[in-house]
């Protein structure tokens, strides 16, 4: 076996620091005063107003109509992130198993066509979406939020992976056994594909977490505002002769950060091995 | 318990390749019957369609008076024991061996009684509260055998069930199947490619050959009296040796080599000779025999398979070990012990009438014709 050497952990340190650092000087910065922060930029020690800024930020209410908290928005970031990536989940699934348990005509180009779409960013569809919605009357509501995104090509693509690589056998005893199409999903493939949908789960609550473009097009009505929308929010209202409250910002950037950490944290036991198991 | 009559069973895959073509088996109620062949023969597509896996092209099968051609596998009334077992992984043994049963609504007491009586048959009561991946092989195998048995089926179909076990572990797990399904007498259709399992198992064996029969019939009837040279070569370990003969009269020649015997008349002058290499022994002087140039020796403990040749045609024989072997060996056969086979067809012929054994041959023949 190798033996760690001191170089070993200068280089572990050297990687802490670079991945670390930038955290640490964010939820230092946040605890001061937004004056101090102007005048002598971003600091690294602790500022003496941590609990100020936090309440301050959570549950002031702010923004053009007055009535906006932190707290909302991270309420409204968290039904984003869950909602996308559960909804991400279940339509997958049901689209992988679709394609890899029923015999139908066009399966494999219905396959390549989604596959297809893994290569278009939701950027290239963002217009058509938007115009959708509003015929729709969707904007500024959950629904309409969550559910254009939620469609996901690389969701199908895993779990279709991930189906082929379960046995036929299984599906053939399950037959014999009496096990219909829809007992056969619930009974056997969504309790195996546990790890693989955590590891979906995490990658999708990620990603819808951070969605900007997309709820900034959606809302208007500052009451379905997202984290990752306020920070950028509480630079702009601020702004006049008034100096902008940077700590307010870092603040919420924490905030914003904190849920997705603890995701990945409680789930990253599953989340490797649903990546990397291959026994079934 | 039911009797399987599959009639003039064809398998066409899209494409036009046939698998199994016209396929007719009759099994009687409580029969051990089991599908031998080399891959690729069609024995598994013809399983797998009497289980309901596999749609049936042409034909049809039926199971105790009932066709079942369109009916669902879970209607058949049949239970399956797979290659690779196909465990649910997520599942307890418990729960492996109950889910056929709960789908089925029965009740939750019925199934206790069930299961335990099926474990406590298979000896896996101490595991019925393990994953699947806790057990060997073996126990993997037993908790497969126990989901069949706890539905009490008509039929149980074992698909290669022994293939991914080790050596010693097949030789009992065959036993126990032996032991279990006489026990239950439940009609039993068993695959299998290792001709060794197929002639213990089976009440009665078939012989498939590119999707066909080739013989049907008792495990040591097919032995002693294979139909064509197919089965020949391929039950019987090691196979039967079969050389190219010319007949004039009642001699039969091999190349420069001949022998002679009585019961010739009724053969072609060109035929294929079957020789088991049991029956060959090492001759005395002064009886008609073959010289065998001795190849290579294979030591088997009880017996010594001699790999060599007849007139440059390969032939093996099985003697005892404690006969002393020279370069050449000269080995002779009782004539009513040679199997004689069409040189184009490869079909048995039958040899002319001679005592008892020559009778029960060609009684057996045309059984098999028949069959």
């Amino acid at each position: 076996m190798h033996r760690t050497k001191i170089f070993d952990h200068f280089i572990l340190l050297f990687g802490v620091f670079i991945m670390v650092g930038p955290l640490l000087v964010a939820l230092m910065t946040s605890s001061h005063e937004a004056a101090d922060i102007h005048r002598n930029g971003l600091q690294i020690l602790p500022g003496g107003h941590f609990v100020e800024t936090y309440e301050t930020v959570l549950t002031k209410e702010g923004g053009f109509t007055g009535k906006i908290t932190g707290l909302r928005m991270m309420m409204n970031s968290l039904i984003l992130g869950l909602g996308f990536a559960a909804g991400k989940i279940i339509l997958s699934m049901l689209a992988a198993y679709a394609l890899v348990y029923f015999r139908f005509r066009f399966a494999t180009i219905t396959f390549w066509m989604i596959f297809t779409t893994l290569l278009l960013p939701l950027e290239v569809r963002i217009l058509p979406s938007y115009e959708v919605m509003n015929t729709l009357h969707l904007t500024n509501t959950y629904t309409g939020l969550i559910v254009p995104l939620l469609a996901s090509a690389t969701g199908t693509f895993y779990f279709r992976q991930f189906f082929k690589s379960i046995p036929d056998e299984l599906l053939e005893a399950a037959r014999i056994d009496g096990a219909g199409p829809f007992k056969f999903f619930i009974d056997v493939i969504a309790p195996l594909s546990k790890t693989m949908m955590a590891a979906i789960f995490i990658i999708m609550f990620v990603y819808g977490w951070n969605q900007y473009l997309w709820p900034t097009l959606m809302t208007t009505d500052e009451s379905f505002f997202t984290l990752v929308r306020g920070i950028k929010q509480i630079l702009l209202v601020w702004v006049g002769s008034n100096i902008p409250d940077y700590n307010e910002a870092f603040a919420l950037a924490i905030l914003a950060m904190l849920p997705p950490v603890m995701i990945v944290m409680i789930f990253q036991r599953w989340f490797i091995k649903g990546l990397t198991e291959s026994d079934k | 318990m039911a009797a399987i009559n599959i009639t003039n069973v064809s398998k066409i895959y899209a494409g036009g390749v046939e698998a199994v073509k016209s396929v007719s088996i009759d099994i009687a109620d409580g029969e051990f019957i089991v599908l031998v062949g080399p891959s690729g023969c069609g024995k598994s597509t013809l399983l797998r369609m009497v289980a309901g896996l596999e749609a049936i092209s042409k034909g049809t099968v039926e199971i105790g008076d009932r066709v079942i051609n369109t009916v669902e596998p879970a209607e058949r009334d049949i239970a399956m024991v797979f290659q690779n077992y196909a465990l649910y992984p997520h599942m307890t043994v418990y729960n492996n061996l109950a889910y056929g049963l709960k789908n089925r609504g029965t009740p939750k007491a019925e199934i206790d009684a069930r299961v335990a009586e099926a474990a406590r048959m298979l000896e896996i009561e101490q595991y019925l509260t393990r994953k699947p991946r806790a057990l060997s092989g073996g126990q993997r195998q037993r908790v497969a055998m126990g989901r069949a048995i706890v539905r009490k089926p008509a039929a149980f179909l074992f698909d290669e069930p022994l293939s991914n076990l080790d050596a010693k572990l097949r030789v009992t797990m065959r036993g126990e199947i032996k032991q279990l399904q006489k026990r239950l007498g439940t009609t039993s259709l068993y695959v299998t490619h290792d001709q060794l399992e197929a002639m213990t198992l089976a009440d009665r064996l078939v012989v498939l050959n590119g999707g066909q029969i080739e013989q049907i019939g008792r495990p040591l009837d097919v032995y002693h009296t294979p139909a064509s040279t197919f089965v020949a070569s391929f039950i019987g370990s090691p196979a039967m040796n079969l050389l190219r003969a010319t007949r004039d009269g009642p001699r039969l020649h091999f190349g420069s080599q001949v022998l002679e015997s009585d019961r010739l008349s009724a053969l072609p002058a060109e035929l294929t000779v079957g020789i088991r290499a049991e029956d060959l022994r090492v001759a005395r002087t002064g009886e008609q025999s073959l010289t065998v140039k001795v190849d290579y020796i294979e030591e088997l403990g009880a017996q010594r398979l001699v790999h060599g040749t007849v007139d440059g045609k390969k032939l093996t024989a099985a003697l005892s070990p404690e006969i002393a072997l020279a370069e050449t060996v000269a080995l002779t056969i009782a004539p009513s012990r040679l199997h004689f086979f069409d040189v184009t067809t490869g079909k048995r012929l039958a040899q002319a009438p001679d005592g008892l054994g020559g009778r029960r041959e060609v009684a057996n023949t045309l059984e098999a014709a028949v069959g």
